[in-house]
């Protein structure tokens, strides 16, 4: 049942398809959409690579790493190369994708419009009629108060010029990575009982203006560790007296560049 | 020439009462007519039944577009009507509140339609936006401040801005004078009439303000219990009215 949806969500992109999804043994919230779809995609040959915000070493993805290790009997990595389906929380990593790769991402809150449009009926009649210059008021009003786009992650994206998608809380850093991937993009939302996807090579873009084009946010710094200045980065505040560190958000492309392996 | 919305043996009945009762109706392109009547007498919900947005029981309407091509309104697709309304036509509310998007500012409010037709450039969408604020006659400099604080004269002038941004042929006004002080009618009816002028625009008023309707119209529409009972040049309606109904509701006008 997961698998027809997954099809269907392939065969429509970015557009929502409604499952039944399962009592999970964690909490919503916790990666239940992200968990049951890649529970249904992966077979006994698969590699799998958990990250949680570009880490391989948090709780949430050390334990959902073991989970399917002791589950699935599948092998385990935390090398992005090495890697057939990747299940992530929030990131897409920095080493480019491969046709052979499956991304699987977990997604709170699956509706673009949500913020927007508080009816879930109204939504899809605006997603059926690809109606949405609400989304576009909306980035006006920001630019408008602000002089910029306001979201710095989960910025709505149009999929395939036809629907618009929430590319789940990635940072706009990374929005650009989801244009015409080469890797299967899937996106797994447990509590709101969603999945949709974003084919290999599928044109993504983000929701601008053509005078104030999409500009994905990196902090100006190089990583403390790996001196990396192309990487996303994460601040960590190191005391309370302001002392702070920039660092990669992806831990295993960090550890490539400190040893200086070719990318 | 013929005429831009035509419509024929409207019915439409909530339960025993009947809202609309064969109704006929014709507006020719450029012209500003005005339904008048009292509360219940069914001009809203030709109104609604006339720019699509119930569905009569019988009867038909027909819209010809900017390509000259007949549609009836009833029978497109929600897709293709909800472009026409927002393309071709306009809708005026009584209560702005129904009309704007109180919680964004009004430089967006007056942008919607024009990014819901596809525009993506900011800095001609806030040029528009500040043209269309100096010709209803609000400071373009406020362009950035929420609806809610401007006073109700400025929210229907706001309305007004929103709706001819896109250049309709079609406006449909449903009480735009409801509940404003006698000179701020005054002068939204003068804007109105001097919009209408300049733009060849056809519209749809519908009031219970018989000096509104003589302002502005150049035909009036009695209705009474859901039908038509007399129909007319303005001047000739208000001055010289046939139906004992009509006489009765020119006769009840306050004279200051």
């Amino acid at each position: 049942m997961i698998r027809r949806a997954i099809l269907k969500a392939i065969a429509i992109p970015g557009h929502q398809i409604p499952f039944g999804a399962r009592e999970m043994p964690l909490p919503y919230g916790w990666g239940t959409g992200g968990i049951q779809v890649t529970a249904s995609i992966l077979g006994p040959s698969d590699v799998l690579k958990v990250i949680d915000q570009g880490a391989d070493d948090t709780t949430n993805a050390v334990s959902i790493r073991r989970f399917f290790a002791r589950t699935a009997g599948v092998a385990t990595t935390t090398r992005t190369a090495e890697a057939t389906v990747i299940q992530t929380r929030h990131r897409i990593p920095e080493r480019p994708l491969r046709e052979d790769q499956i991304l699987v991402f977990q997604v709170p809150m699956p509706e673009p419009l949500f913020r927007l449009e508080p009816r879930l009926a109204e939504t899809r009649r605006l997603h059926a009629l690809a109606d949405y210059s609400l989304a576009q008021v909306k980035l006006y009003e920001d630019i408008a108060q602000q002089g910029e786009s306001a979201s710095s992650y989960n910025h709505p994206v149009l999929v395939n010029g036809r629907y618009l998608m929430s590319p789940s809380p990635i940072p706009g850093f990374d929005n650009p990575k989801l244009d015409r991937n080469p890797a299967l993009l899937l996106f797994g939302a447990g509590r709101e009982k969603k999945i949709y996807a974003v084919p290999p090579y599928t044109p993504v873009k983000s929701l601008d203006f053509d005078d104030h084009p999409f500009a994905p946010m990196r902090a100006p710094h190089p990583c403390a560790l790996c001196g990396s200045t192309a990487h996303y980065l994460d601040e960590i505040v190191t005391d309370d007296r302001g002392g702070r560190m920039f660092v990669c958000s992806d831990t295993d492309a960090c550890a490539d560049a400190a040893a200086g392996a070719p990318r | 020439m013929s005429p831009l919305l035509e419509a024929e043996g409207l019915v439409l009945r909530f339960g025993a009462l009947r809202a609309l009762d064969d109704v006929r109706l014709s507006l020719w392109p450029g012209e500003v007519v005005a339904v008048v009547g009292e509360s219940g007498s069914g001009k809203s919900s030709l109104l609604r039944a006339l720019s699509g947005l119930v569905r009569p029981e019988a009867g038909r309407v027909l819209y010809r577009d900017a390509a000259g091509e007949a549609l009836d309104v009833h029978a497109l697709s929600e897709a293709a009507r909800r472009r026409i309304a927002r393309s071709e036509w306009g809708h005026m509310h009584q209560n702005p509140r129904d009309g704007l998007r109180m919680g964004v500012s009004a430089g967006a409010n007056i942008g919607e339609r024009l990014m819901a037709a596809g525009a993506r450039h900011y800095g001609s969408i806030r040029a528009a936006a500040a043209e269309w604020m100096a010709r209803v006659e609000l400071d373009p400099a406020r362009m950035d401040d929420p609806p809610r604080h401007f006073s109700g004269g400025m929210q229907q002038r706001l309305q007004i801005a929103r709706c001819l941004v896109t250049r309709p042929r079609l406006v449909f006004m449903d009480e735009p004078t409801g509940g404003l002080d006698v000179s701020v009618q005054a002068r939204l009816l003068d804007l109105i009439r001097a919009l209408v002028e300049e733009l060849g625009l056809a519209v749809l008023l519908v009031t219970h303000d018989i000096a509104a309707a003589r302002l502005l119209a150049h035909r009036i529409v009695v209705m009474r219990q859901g039908r038509i009972v007399e129909e007319g040049l303005a001047d000739r309606v208000l001055d010289d009215p046939q139906h004992a109904y009509t006489q009765l509701l020119v006769s009840s006008v306050l004279a200051a």
